[in-house]
């Protein structure tokens, strides 16, 4: 199962970091990640595997919204299958 | 990998347009909770629903969740209540509306719909006793929606249930003034009513669904205006495209997520409804979606074609991204629900008459629309008729949800709070329709040949 992070806000020192190890933390294996920086704004999308996760989706999208509160970023995990319903045929 | 250009528009369309889904609605069938003693028939329909959609609000809660999708509403449609009333030797159907908003209440759902009767040839037993009872019903219960069908293509119109409902919009205002007129704001007058609609107030589960289903309504003009803003000026040959893709997309999401509410509560899945369902948010509108196109103010002339246009694309996009489709699918017009829609009957550019022309267009009919709380009746039931009659001839559900604002006059706004918005009180004609509603009868049912 699998699920994908975006992380949208102005660029500051150490987002990647953070946001990795909560996937760590939490037993959510990281399988790739695209970034970009478009002037200030930094925009990340990592795809997780969180067949393993030791904590239910659910609470672990909400600690990760919780971090992007106090950060000031937008972030979001939500199940990929959202993206694959909307996106393709 | 995953599109991450893909991914960013499904967030920017959840996070900045309102992307939503509007509804998860679970029809349950109370035919088996009937009783010739109306106590022991209350309870039946208090302990099956209450059984069925114990978990409804939290599996939908963790939809939202798993999918990072908003879920804006939880509700239950039932049979239509006059027919599980018709096995009472006492039809006290205002203690059966009671059982079902403890029902409501318990569950946590937003709304209950189905206090219904379903008269377009005739009164059964019942349909009398649940008509004359709906502006109490609506009065002293909070979650409870009515409506009643009145007219089909195959049956014609019960005028005699017309000249009633008339009355019955009138009275449940009268009954909830000192609420600004809320309870005729959760009653709908139907023609070609669908048995599988999950919006409210109109929902109900019809007597050919099975003992329980899901139906999934979405929403989502503001991601469709959107689109066309980012499109640009091009031709409506590609405007109809871009929304067919658009709706592809929004329903897409919907049918998901009624997936997943279906495997999650053992319920099967019956529809999605194809919906363009606003909310009186900024952003959220119908109307500017047919600005977008290109009208100064929605009700202008242009109105009823640009209307047609996006109805039709909505369908066309929306019936290859589920695999059934149901309900009221198109585009809503409800006048206090839509930001757009408010503003142009503020400035005068909306006018009832403008909007009964959309209505032959779109999918449902005069939606919350304010008239002066000293409507006679008659002039209800008229609007009824003719809204009707626009269904009948064109084999298209039609409703009415009008609200005689007690006390008010033109111009003047009523405020209910929530998705049912505010707005300002419109004029209908002061001429009246008097003796041809108090003639009765039924207006029969139309040819369906000989189109013309």
């Amino acid at each position: 199962m699998k699920a994908v992070i975006t992380v949208i806000g102005k660029d500051m020192v150490g987002i990647l970091a953070k946001v990795s190890t909560k996937c760590s933390d939490n037993n959510i294996n990281v399988l790739e990640v695209t970034q970009s920086i478009l002037q200030d704004m930094f925009a990340m999308i990592m795809l997780v595997d969180i067949s393993k996760s030791d904590i239910p989706f659910t609470d672990f999208a909400d600690s990760l919204s919780r971090m992007g509160d106090e950060m000031n970023l937008s972030i979001h995990a939500m199940h990929e299958d959202i993206f694959n319903a909307m996106h393709t045929i | 990998m995953l599109n991450s250009k893909d991914i960013l528009e499904t967030i920017t369309m959840i996070q900045d347009e309102h992307l939503d889904v509007r509804t998860i609605t679970m029809g349950i069938s109370l035919l088996d909770c009937c009783h010739s003693d109306i106590n022991i028939m209350c309870d039946k329909v208090y302990d099956k629903i209450t059984r069925y959609a114990e978990k409804l609000v939290s599996t939908g809660e963790q939809i939202e969740k798993q999918f990072g999708i908003p879920i804006i509403n939880k509700r239950i449609s039932i049979t239509p209540a006059a027919m599980i009333l018709a096995s009472c030797d006492n039809k006290d159907a205002v203690k059966l509306a009671k059982t079902l908003e403890k029902a409501a209440c318990t569950c946590g759902v937003n709304f209950l719909g189905g206090f219904s009767a379903l008269v377009q040839k005739g009164f059964g037993p019942g349909d009398r006793e649940l008509i004359e009872a709906i502006p109490e019903a609506l009065a002293v219960t909070d979650h409870i929606c009515s409506s009643v069908n009145i007219g089909s293509t195959k049956a014609g119109i019960n005028m005699d249930a017309v000249a009633l409902m008339g009355k019955a919009v009138k009275k449940s205002a009268e009954l909830t003034a000192d609420r600004d007129c809320i309870g005729p704001a959760k009653l709908v007058v139907f023609c070609n009513a669908p048995e599988d609609n999950p919006f409210m107030a109109g929902a109900f589960h019809g007597a050919g669904e099975p003992d329980s289903v899901i139906n999934v309504g979405v929403s989502g003009p503001g991601v469709v205006r959107a689109a066309l803003a980012k499109a640009g000026d091009c031709d409506l040959t590609a405007v109809a495209d871009l929304i067919k893709k658009t709706a592809f997309k929004i329903t897409r999401m919907g049918q998901l997520v009624a997936n997943e509410a279906s495997k999650r509560l053992n319920v099967p899945f019956g529809i999605v409804d194809l919906s363009l369902a606003p909310t009186p948010a900024v952003g959220d509108s119908v109307a500017h979606i047919l600005e977008e196109m290109g009208l100064e103010c929605c009700g202008c002339h242009g109105t009823t074609a640009a209307l047609a246009l996006l109805n039709d694309a909505v369908k066309k996009g929306g019936v290859m991204a589920s695999s059934h489709v149901g309900g009221l699918s198109g585009a809503f017009i409800p006048v206090t629900e839509d930001a757009g829609m408010i503003d142009a009957a503020r400035c005068g550019a909306l006018s009832i008459t403008k909007l009964e022309a959309m209505t032959a267009v779109c999918s449902v009919g005069l939606d919350m629309i304010n008239i002066p709380g000293d409507t006679p009746a008659e002039v209800i039931s008229a609007i009824i008729a003719d809204e009707a009659a626009i269904g009948m001839v064109n084999s298209k559900t039609t409703a009415v949800r009008v609200i005689p604002a007690i006390g008010k006059k033109v111009g003047d706004e009523l405020s209910f709070g929530g998705l049912l918005g505010s707005g300002p009180v419109m004029p209908v004609s002061t001429y009246s329709p008097l003796k041809f509603i108090s003639r009765g009868g039924r207006i029969p049912a139309p040819m369906q040949s000989l189109k013309n």
